[in-house]
Formats: C-alpha cells, sequence, structure tokens
C-alpha cells in the first residue's frame, strides 16, 4: 500500500455569498521513496490539494469529502490536536516564499528546534543540536554559526534551505513542496532541487511536488498528476506522460511550451479562454469550453479517470495520442530542424544589417551606498551595470538574459530614461539622448517605450482602461482628442482586445489580457523599440503563449525592435534573433540566438543552459553537469578580473588579474569575455569594435 | 492585421463563468455594499440625516428666531409652546438647537473639508517630492502637533477674530496635520509603484503624477479622514464656543449653548444643557461611526469577494 492515499478529496471553501467547489474528487498516492509532480495553471486547485493534505486551509476551507490516508491512519478523522502531532512530525511542508515563512524575530536555529521540542519533548540543548543538524544535512555551510543568526542575514537560497531544514527536522514520512523554488533564482532553483532529491533518497522520504513549471516537474518528478479545474485529469509516469499525452489540456499544455518552437520558430499553440469559475463548475468535462476536440458528449457528461492500464489514467473520452504507449522515443522531425536554424541566423544577420536603432556603449550605472542619517555619506557603489555595449536594429529582437541582480532590468530602465546612467551613452538613431535638447529628447524618448513585467502593477488602479490608455497620448498632446480615440481604437483592433474592455478597470481582466492592455499602451506612442521587461514570467503557460505570439505578429506587422528582458532562456530563445547574456553588470556573451544556445562560449552561459530545467525528461536526465555552483556575490564589491571567477568551474589565475574583453567567436558577431573559452576564438580574434557589437 | 484563430476565438474580456454574471460592478458599487452590511453606519447615516433635516429644514416649520430676546419668558422649563424650555434671554430652546447646529454642522462640514484638501495636498507633495524638502515639510507639522491644538486655536480666535468664515478658516488650519501624516504614508509608497513609473516613463512631470496618480489612490484614506476631521471640527469649535472664544451672540452654535447651559447647572435648568449635548454627542458619534464602516469598504474593496 502506498504511504500516501487520497481518495475521492474533495475541498470546498465558503465565501460570502458563494461556494467555491476547489477540489471534486482527487485521487492520489505515492510511495516511499517517491517524487509526485502536482502541475496545472495557477487556480486549478495544485495548492489546495497540498493544503488540504495539511489541514491548513484557509478561512472558510473544508474538506468536504473523501479519505487521506497517510500509512493506513485516515488524516480526516484525527482531532485537530492529533492532526497537529501529525504536520511537522509526520508530514513536513516547504513554502513557496522563505522570507514570509520564517519569523523574523527568531533564529533559524530556534525556529527549526521549535518543531523538535514540540514534537519530541526533546530538551532546549537537544533540540538545538538537532536543529544544527538539519542544517548541516539541508548543505548550509557552518551551520552551528548560521543556526545563530536571523533570516533576514541569510540569502534566499539559504533561507530556503532553512525552510527545508525546519521541515525535515521531524524526519518526516512525507515532504510536501509548493512551488519550493519559484521565488529564487535558476541557478538556486537548480541547487534547492537537486537537495530535495538527494535528501528524498537519503531519507526514503516521499515528495509532493507542487509547480506550475513543466520543466521543473520533467526533471524530479517519478509521476505526475495534471490538476484542471479542481479535478485530476491525467495521471501516469513521467517518462510516459511527457512522450505520450492522452488528455487533451496535458497536449495542450506541452504544445504551448515555447521550447517545442524554438528551433522551428513557429506559432505556439494557446488554450483560448480561462479555467471555469469553480463556483458554479460546468457539466461534463470541465476542460470541453477550451478543447479544440470537444464534442457535444463532453458538454453533458463528464468523462471518468480511467486509461488502458493502472499506470496511465486520464479523463477525456476523445483522448489523443497513441493508446499504446511505445517505449523506444518516436522518431524526431529533426530532418528540418537543421535548415530551419540556418534559415532563422540568416534571417537575423538580414536584420542585423538593417539600420541601427540603438546603440548603447560603454554603459555604467552605480548606485552609490550611503551611510548615516543626515550627512548622508557614500561609502561604497553597488555596479548594477558595468560597461556594457550593445545595439538594436531595425526590425530586430535582441534577448537579454540572467539571474537576477545580473543588471538586465536596469540596463532597460537606462533606455527608457527611468534612470539616468552614470557613464557612457545611448545613442537612439545616431542621436545621443544625454545631449539632445529636452524638446528633443522628449520626442526621441516617445519612440522608446517599456512594457512591464507586471502590467497591472503598471496601471493605476483607479483609472479606466479608456484613461490608461489615453494618458501617453494627453501628455504628448498628440493630435486632437478625438483622433487619440480613433487611435485607441486601432489598437486595441491590433492586439486583439474588444472595445468594450476600454469601460473597464484593470483588476477585471485576466493576467494575459493585461498584459495585453500593457502591450497596447506601449504601442500608443507608436514606438519604434519596445523595451519588455520579463513580459511573460508572470503568466501561465497557455498565457504566455498568446503574448508571445501576438509580439511577434505585430513585430512583423509593424516593424517593431524589442530588446527582450527575461530570466528564462527558453523563452528568450524563441523570440529573440540575438541573445546577450549579462552577468553581475557584465555582458559576458553576446552573439545569434541560435549560437548562443547550441554552442557557447562562456562558462556562464553554459551554466545557465544547464541549469534551466527543460520540459523534457529525456534532456533532464542527460544533463550531468551541476550546473551553476554558489550564490550571487555582491555587485557592492565585485570580484575583481572577471565577475563570474568566483563560480566558475575553469577559473584561473588570469581570471582574477585581468578583466577578459568580448571577443569574436564565430563568423557571426558571437562575441564573449572570457580567458578560457569552451571554444577557440575565431581566427582573427581581435579586441572588438564597439561598433560590431 | 488578421489575427490568430486562437485569440478570436477568445471570448470578449472574459468568458461566462469567469467573473460573476452581474455586469461589472464599479468600486464605489462594491464599497457600497460593504458599507451597507454595517447596520451601525447606516444608523449613523439615518441619525445625520435626521439632525440635518432638523437643523436646516426644521426652521421652515419652527419659529427658531434667535434675535429677539424676551426678558419676560426667561430660564422657562419645557411646557406648552415652548416643547424644550427657554433660555436665560427667553429664546426658545428647541429653535434655538435648529440654528445652533446648523451653525455646527456647516462649520464643521467647511472646516473638515479644508483640513482634507490642505493635509491630502501637503501630504502628497511631501511624499511625492522627498529628500530634504519632504523632511522639512513633516517637521513643521511635528512641530504644529507637538503642543496642543487647542492653544493655537485660542490663539487665532483671539487675534484673527470670530465671525463664522474665520471661525471656519481657523478650525480647518489647525486639524490637517494628521491626515497630512497619512497622505504623505501613502504617497511614499505609490510613488515607487510601477504605474508611476510607467507615468514618469511616458514623460509626465511631478503635478500630474501627484494629481492624476497620487491623489487618487489615497481618496480612501482622504474620505475616511475627512468625516473624522469633520467630527473633529465640531468638537473643536464647541471647545472654543464653550470657553467663550467661538461664535458670539446672536450667532450661535451647540458649543455656545452648552457653555451658557452649564452656568445654570446648579439651578437644574437640565434643558438647558442636555439637548445641545446629546445633539454634539451624536453628530460627532455618526461622523465617527461613519467613518470608520467607510474606511472598511475601501478596504475590501482591495480583498476578493
Amino acid at each position: 500500500m502506498a504511504l500516501l492515499e487520497v481518495i475521492g478529496l474533495r475541498t470546498e471553501i465558503r465565501l460570502k455569498r458563494s461556494v467555491v467547489h476547489a477540489l471534486d474528487g482527487i485521487d492520489l498516492s505515492v510511495d516511499a521513496g517517491e517524487t509526485l509532480g502536482i502541475v496545472g495553471e495557477s487556480g486549478c486547485g495544485k495548492t489546495m490539494t497540498a493544503m488540504s493534505i495539511m489541514q491548513l486551509l484557509p478561512n472558510g476551507g473544508n474538506v468536504v469529502g473523501g479519505e487521506i490516508r497517510l500509512d493506513g491512519r485516515d488524516l480526516l478523522s484525527l482531532s485537530a490536536q492529533e492532526m497537529d502531532s501529525v504536520r511537522g512530525n509526520d508530514i513536513g511542508m516547504i513554502f513557496q516564499d522563505p522570507t514570509t515563512s520564517l519569523n523574523p524575530t527568531m533564529t533559524i536555529g530556534r525556529q527549526i528546534s521549535e518543531s523538535v521540542r514540540i514534537h519530541r519533548g526533546a530538551s532546549k540543548k537537544e533540540a538545538h543540536e538537532r536543529a544544527v543538524e538539519a542544517l548541516s544535512l539541508v548543505g548550509m555551510p557552518s551551520p552551528a554559526q548560521r543556526a545563530l543568526v536571523y533570516p533576514h542575514e541569510l540569502s534566499g537560497g539559504m533561507r530556503q534551505r532553512a525552510m527545508i531544514a525546519m521541515a525535515l527536522a521531524n524526519e518526516p514520512k512525507l515532504l510536501i513542496a509548493d512551488e519550493p523554488t519559484t521565488a529564487l533564482d535558476v541557478t538556486i532553483q537548480k541547487q534547492i532541487l537537486e537537495l530535495i532529491d538527494n535528501l528524498k533518497q537519503q531519507l526514503g522520504m516521499a515528495v509532493i511536488l507542487v509547480t506550475h513549471d513543466l520543466g521543473v516537474i520533467a526533471g524530479r518528478a517519478d509521476k505526475i498528476a495534471v490538476m484542471y479545474a479542481g479535478k485530476v485529469v491525467e495521471t501516469t509516469s513521467t517518462r510516459a506522460l511527457f512522450a505520450n499525452p492522452r488528455h487533451p489540456y496535458t497536449e495542450a499544455l506541452f504544445q504551448s511550451l515555447p521550447e517545442r518552437s524554438a528551433e522551428s520558430g513557429d506559432r505556439l499553440y494557446s488554450i483560448p479562454g480561462l479555467p471555469p469559475d469553480l463556483t458554479k463548475p460546468p457539466t461534463g468535462c470541465r476542460f470541453a469550453a477550451r478543447c479544440r476536440y470537444a464534442v457535444d458528449d463532453c458538454r453533458t457528461n463528464e468523462p471518468p479517470l480511467a486509461g488502458t492500464d493502472e499506470q496511465h489514467r486520464f479523463a477525456c473520452f476523445l483522448p489523443v495520442g497513441a493508446p499504446v504507449y511505445r517505449t523506444e522515443a518516436e522518431p524526431v522531425a529533426a530532418p528540418t530542424a537543421d535548415a530551419v536554424v540556418t534559415e532563422r541566423i540568416r534571417e537575423s544577420r538580414d536584420r542585423t544589417q538593417a539600420e541601427t536603432l540603438l546603440r548603447i556603449e560603454g554603459l555604467v550605472k552605480d548606485y552609490p551606498v550611503t551611510a548615516g542619517l543626515v550627512l548622508r555619506r557614500k561609502v561604497g557603489a553597488v555596479s548594477a551595470v558595468a560597461d556594457v555595449s550593445l545595439s538594436v536594429h531595425q526590425g530586430e529582437t535582441v534577448g537579454l538574459v540572467g539571474e537576477s541582480g545580473c543588471g538586465k532590468t536596469t540596463v532597460g530602465k537606462l533606455i527608457v530614461g527611468l534612470e539616468k546612467p552614470t557613464g557612457g551613452s545611448l545613442l537612439f538613431q545616431g542621436r545621443d539622448l544625454a545631449q539632445a535638447p529636452r524638446t528633443e529628447r522628449r520626442r526621441l524618448r516617445r519612440d522608446v517605450q517599456l512594457m512591464f513585467q507586471d502590467s497591472y502593477a503598471a496601471m493605476n488602479p483607479r483609472m479606466l482602461v479608456r484613461s490608461v490608455m489615453r494618458e501617453p497620448l494627453d501628455i504628448h498632446r498628440v493630435d486632437s482628442p478625438a483622433e487619440r480615440d480613433r487611435r485607441i481604437r486601432e489598437i486595441f483592433d491590433l492586439v486583439g482586445l474588444p472595445l468594450s474592455a476600454l469601460e473597464r478597470y484593470p483588476h477585471e481582466f485576466s493576467g494575459g489580457q493585461r498584459q495585453r492592455v500593457g502591450l497596447a499602451r506601449a504601442l500608443a506612442l507608436r514606438p519604434k523599440l519596445i523595451v519588455a521587461d520579463e513580459p511573460v514570467s508572470a503568466l501561465d503557460v497557455s498565457i504566455q503563449s498568446q503574448v508571445l505570439n501576438l509580439m511577434r505578429d505585430l513585430q512583423s506587422e509593424l516593424g517593431l525592435s524589442y530588446l527582450f528582458i527575461s530570466h528564462d532562456l527558453s523563452v528568450i530563445r524563441y523570440l529573440s534573433d540575438r541573445i546577450g547574456v549579462m552577468y553581475l553588470g557584465k555582458l559576458v556573451e553576446i552573439g545569434p540566438a541560435e549560437s548562443v544556445y547550441s554552442n557557447p562560449v562562456h562558462h556562464y552561459t553554459r551554466g545557465l543552459l544547464d541549469t534551466i530545467p527543460v520540459a523534457d525528461p529525456a534532456v533532464e536526465a542527460a544533463k550531468s553537469s551541476q550546473g551553476i555552483a554558489g550564490e550571487l556575490p555582491s555587485a557592492i564589491d565585485p570580484p575583481s578580473g572577471c565577475r563570474f571567477r568566483t563560480r566558475c568551474p575553469a577559473a584561473q589565475e588570469i581570471c582574477a588579474q585581468v578583466e577578459p574583453k568580448l571577443t569574436a567567436y564565430g563568423p557571426d558577431n558571437h562575441l564573449a569575455a572570457c580567458h578560457l573559452p569552451l571554444r577557440p576564438a575565431a581566427a582573427a580574434s581581435e579586441e572588438v569594435q564597439p561598433a560590431l557589437v | 492585421m488578421t489575427l490568430a484563430p486562437e485569440t478570436t476565438a477568445e471570448p470578449p474580456v472574459a468568458p461566462p463563468g469567469s467573473e460573476p454574471d452581474e455586469a461589472p460592478r464599479s468600486m464605489l458599487r462594491r464599497g457600497w455594499e460593504v458599507f451597507a452590511e454595517n447596520k451601525l453606519a447606516l444608523a449613523a447615516v439615518a441619525i445625520l440625516a435626521l439632525i440635518i433635516g432638523f437643523c436646516f429644514i426644521g426652521p421652515l416649520f419652527y419659529h427658531s428666531d434667535t434675535s429677539v430676546v424676551n426678558l419676560s419668558a426667561v430660564t422657562q422649563s419645557p411646557g406648552t409652546g415652548h416643547p424644550l424650555g427657554t433660555d436665560n434671554d427667553g429664546i426658545d430652546e428647541l429653535g434655538k438647537l435648529m440654528v445652533g447646529g446648523q451653525t455646527s454642522l456647516e462649520i464643521g462640514l467647511a472646516a473638515g473639508s479644508i483640513a482634507a484638501i490642505a493635509g491630502a495636498l501637503y501630504g502628497a507633495v511631501a511624499g511625492f517630492v522627498g529628500g530634504w524638502i519632504d523632511a522639512l515639510m513633516m517637521r513643521v507639522i511635528d512641530s504644529m502637533m507637538s503642543f496642543p491644538l487647542i492653544f493655537l486655536l485660542i490663539y487665532l480666535s483671539s487675534v484673527y477674530g470670530k465671525s463664522k468664515g474665520m471661525l471656519i478658516l481657523e478650525v480647518g488650519l489647525t486639524s490637517w496635520f494628521g491626515i497630512t501624516r497619512l497622505v504623505r504614508g501613502e504617497a511614499l509608497a505609490i510613488k515607487v509603484r510601477d504605474y508611476v513609473d510607467a507615468s514618469r516613463m511616458m514623460g509626465s512631470g511631478g503635478t500630474r503624477i501627484i494629481f492624476k496618480h497620487i491623489l487618487p489612490n489615497t481618496i480612501g484614506t482622504t474620505i475616511v479622514n475627512t468625516t473624522f476631521s469633520i467630527a473633529d471640527a465640531v468638537f473643536a469649535l464647541s471647545t472654543l464656543s464653550y470657553i467663550g472664544l467661538g461664535l458670539q451672540a446672536p450667532n450661535n452654535d451647540l458649543g455656545g449653548m452648552l457653555d451658557v447651559g452649564t452656568n445654570y447647572a446648579s439651578q437644574g435648568y437640565w434643558w438647558m444643557i442636555y439637548p445641545p449635548a446629546v445633539v454634539i454627542i451624536l453628530i460627532i458619534l455618526s461622523f465617527n461611526v461613519i467613518g470608520d464602516a467607510l474606511r472598511d469598504a475601501f478596504e475590501s474593496r482591495l480583498q476578493k469577494r
């Protein structure tokens, strides 16, 4: 019998005037030493499942039916007190954001030992020893000292380690990890996921990994439950699911992933509409309204979770894919891929030869660090952007990728004028923005617009979308008011938004539509360049693909250029002609997208590629590299020479002494700054003129 | 542009079921729903409406001339012709209560509004500009708040006069410090929001940001505290009048009536004390309760239903 068995679990949340049927008949089972991945779009009930097992439901939440058996014991029949002894003892949980889950007024050690004392009745001293032990288990350097520090003294990754230590202190049988790495950087994400994997094997725990990230789940889960609208729609082993999805929802999720179309550059599939409102769940299959294969039967009858065999079960009348999963992999449609890649590179080269729209030369941004309340004397500087040069051509998309804190967002802010550079120059259409007179600068700025990561936060919540859209036009007094309204209607048409949306408030939109409005506003002034700062990272994959498709369409329609900033390499690769990789304020590598992706030169780029989870179990399993070790050093006092040397696997003495210059590797302006590159430099390896970058 | 099939297939704005079936409710509407759930607040609104009706419509049906002294009928206890008796000048108490209540409400509302406008503007500017200007502006507020406001009021009314207009200004200009602090705090939080960045990036200047983005988003705080400051203004005016520095006869307000009444407390002329006292309490209490309910309404607007 499985360690945890969930049978027909139903959970409801009572609101003031309605009841949300959050979970409706969930069946799950996890064995010891096994990882079950729960995946789905936001709002599909993933977290609610985890919370129901823990019985930590939000106000008004109640488990109204089903069974949750841990080791044969029905958790739902336990009293509140008995449940207290299960939580934190038999079941450990890791939450998404370690910053808010740790008590800022208690030391790490005390917080961990607290649960040991509660559950094991250990003395203070024993509990503290156990806490230090748990910290060393999760790979916290010098655990005895770290046990005495407060949460704010630790980095995000270390905090999450402390959270894991807390969850593991009592050696639980089951560990529930709810989006454990969503708040962390990719390099740290890899370290934490690896840690959870190792601990699972070491302690023989069962793990439930809740995530929206198909890449994370592909590499870490043994089996997967795909959830949609409070139901499990498909469940099977990881390999079988990725190789042969049977439910149209699973298939659609996979098809909306940008990495699936990165090489071909095809349009992404996106799931139309939104998940149903769970206060009034639809009859029949809940996915029917968004399903491209749905027939009348789907809308009236509900398909049961069944399947060809015990291993692979799905709830669909008209399953997609092959009825029997063949173990030997199907031949991938590779032959055309190469041709497509060269085609894309050629196209990119054409764009690179187009007119240069924006050129950045030696851009520097330091933020002063001050001390003292009154005099605020300068004691140092955060080097956010250090000597970055790059250019964006007409109609081209340049992707900028790197961990958070690498300065990519600051570059974006400098370009749109939200920050003033400390040094270097910004040339737009050949005109230096800093030198241009005020009125001309204003005019030039109109041609560069920013698309925000969170369009909702970037819209005044008290303004109607009409006013939001009017604002840039009003500020620049473009044409007559009637003409402005006409232009807004035209743009809404262009981005595929109904005109009725103008009379609504930003909060009435779904995430994807807000991002559409955000893009529409950025387009209002008819800019030539749009700086898009993580425009899809807050969106679900199915919605993300809509926005990416739209951005592509608009580019070919209007001849826009994009500077696309993201931490997500697969999104960057899908959209970009060229990719620039930033590390700690420096541009370490830049070149044609395919070349950087498949043939990187810099060790950091290689590490990033290995670190970023890919939604393909085969690729994930093939990854041998440990990714990037350690954490981003402080930008206040960046490492000498090559800034990456502290985390570089190949670092030697020269890296600390001499700062590497951008050098050409290959014919396509593929440049990298490394003393010990992964492949030899191009024959004429001269220092590159900024004009070439 | 030809739209891709999946984008055209997308239902307008939101598919049925993802939002309530009713038409999109405006913020005010949803705020009102929360407000209406607070029965105490509804009672306060009703009481306030009654008092306003009593003070402003009452005089149309009842003799409320407070300028004619009738020495033959001083300090009469309630009886026929004078339901609430008469005062020391022989003026009908009920009529005087209507007129006095009018004055108190007028001055309170006007002074409270001045306080709200001045406070919100000052706070928004200080918070938005920041730096040493903000520090200086807030130290001015701190020093104003560091001694009892009643002294300031006494000084102002003795020096600049006790007419209705001057009293409105005096009370208004001494009661905006609290609002300023709150609005400044919010402005500090709002000015780092993305939508302010977005507006700056589009090229808007400080004035536009303050009026279009900062002030509208502090409206909740401002409205709530305006109701409190109206209550405070009624209170301050009553205090001033009680110590004889408010409106001068024949003008009257509730505080002044209370002052006169307490002079006769030892004789047991209760009808000169309780009616104005009760009306003052009801007005202040109502505004405070309404303010509380408004705060809830504005806060839960941001929460999910």
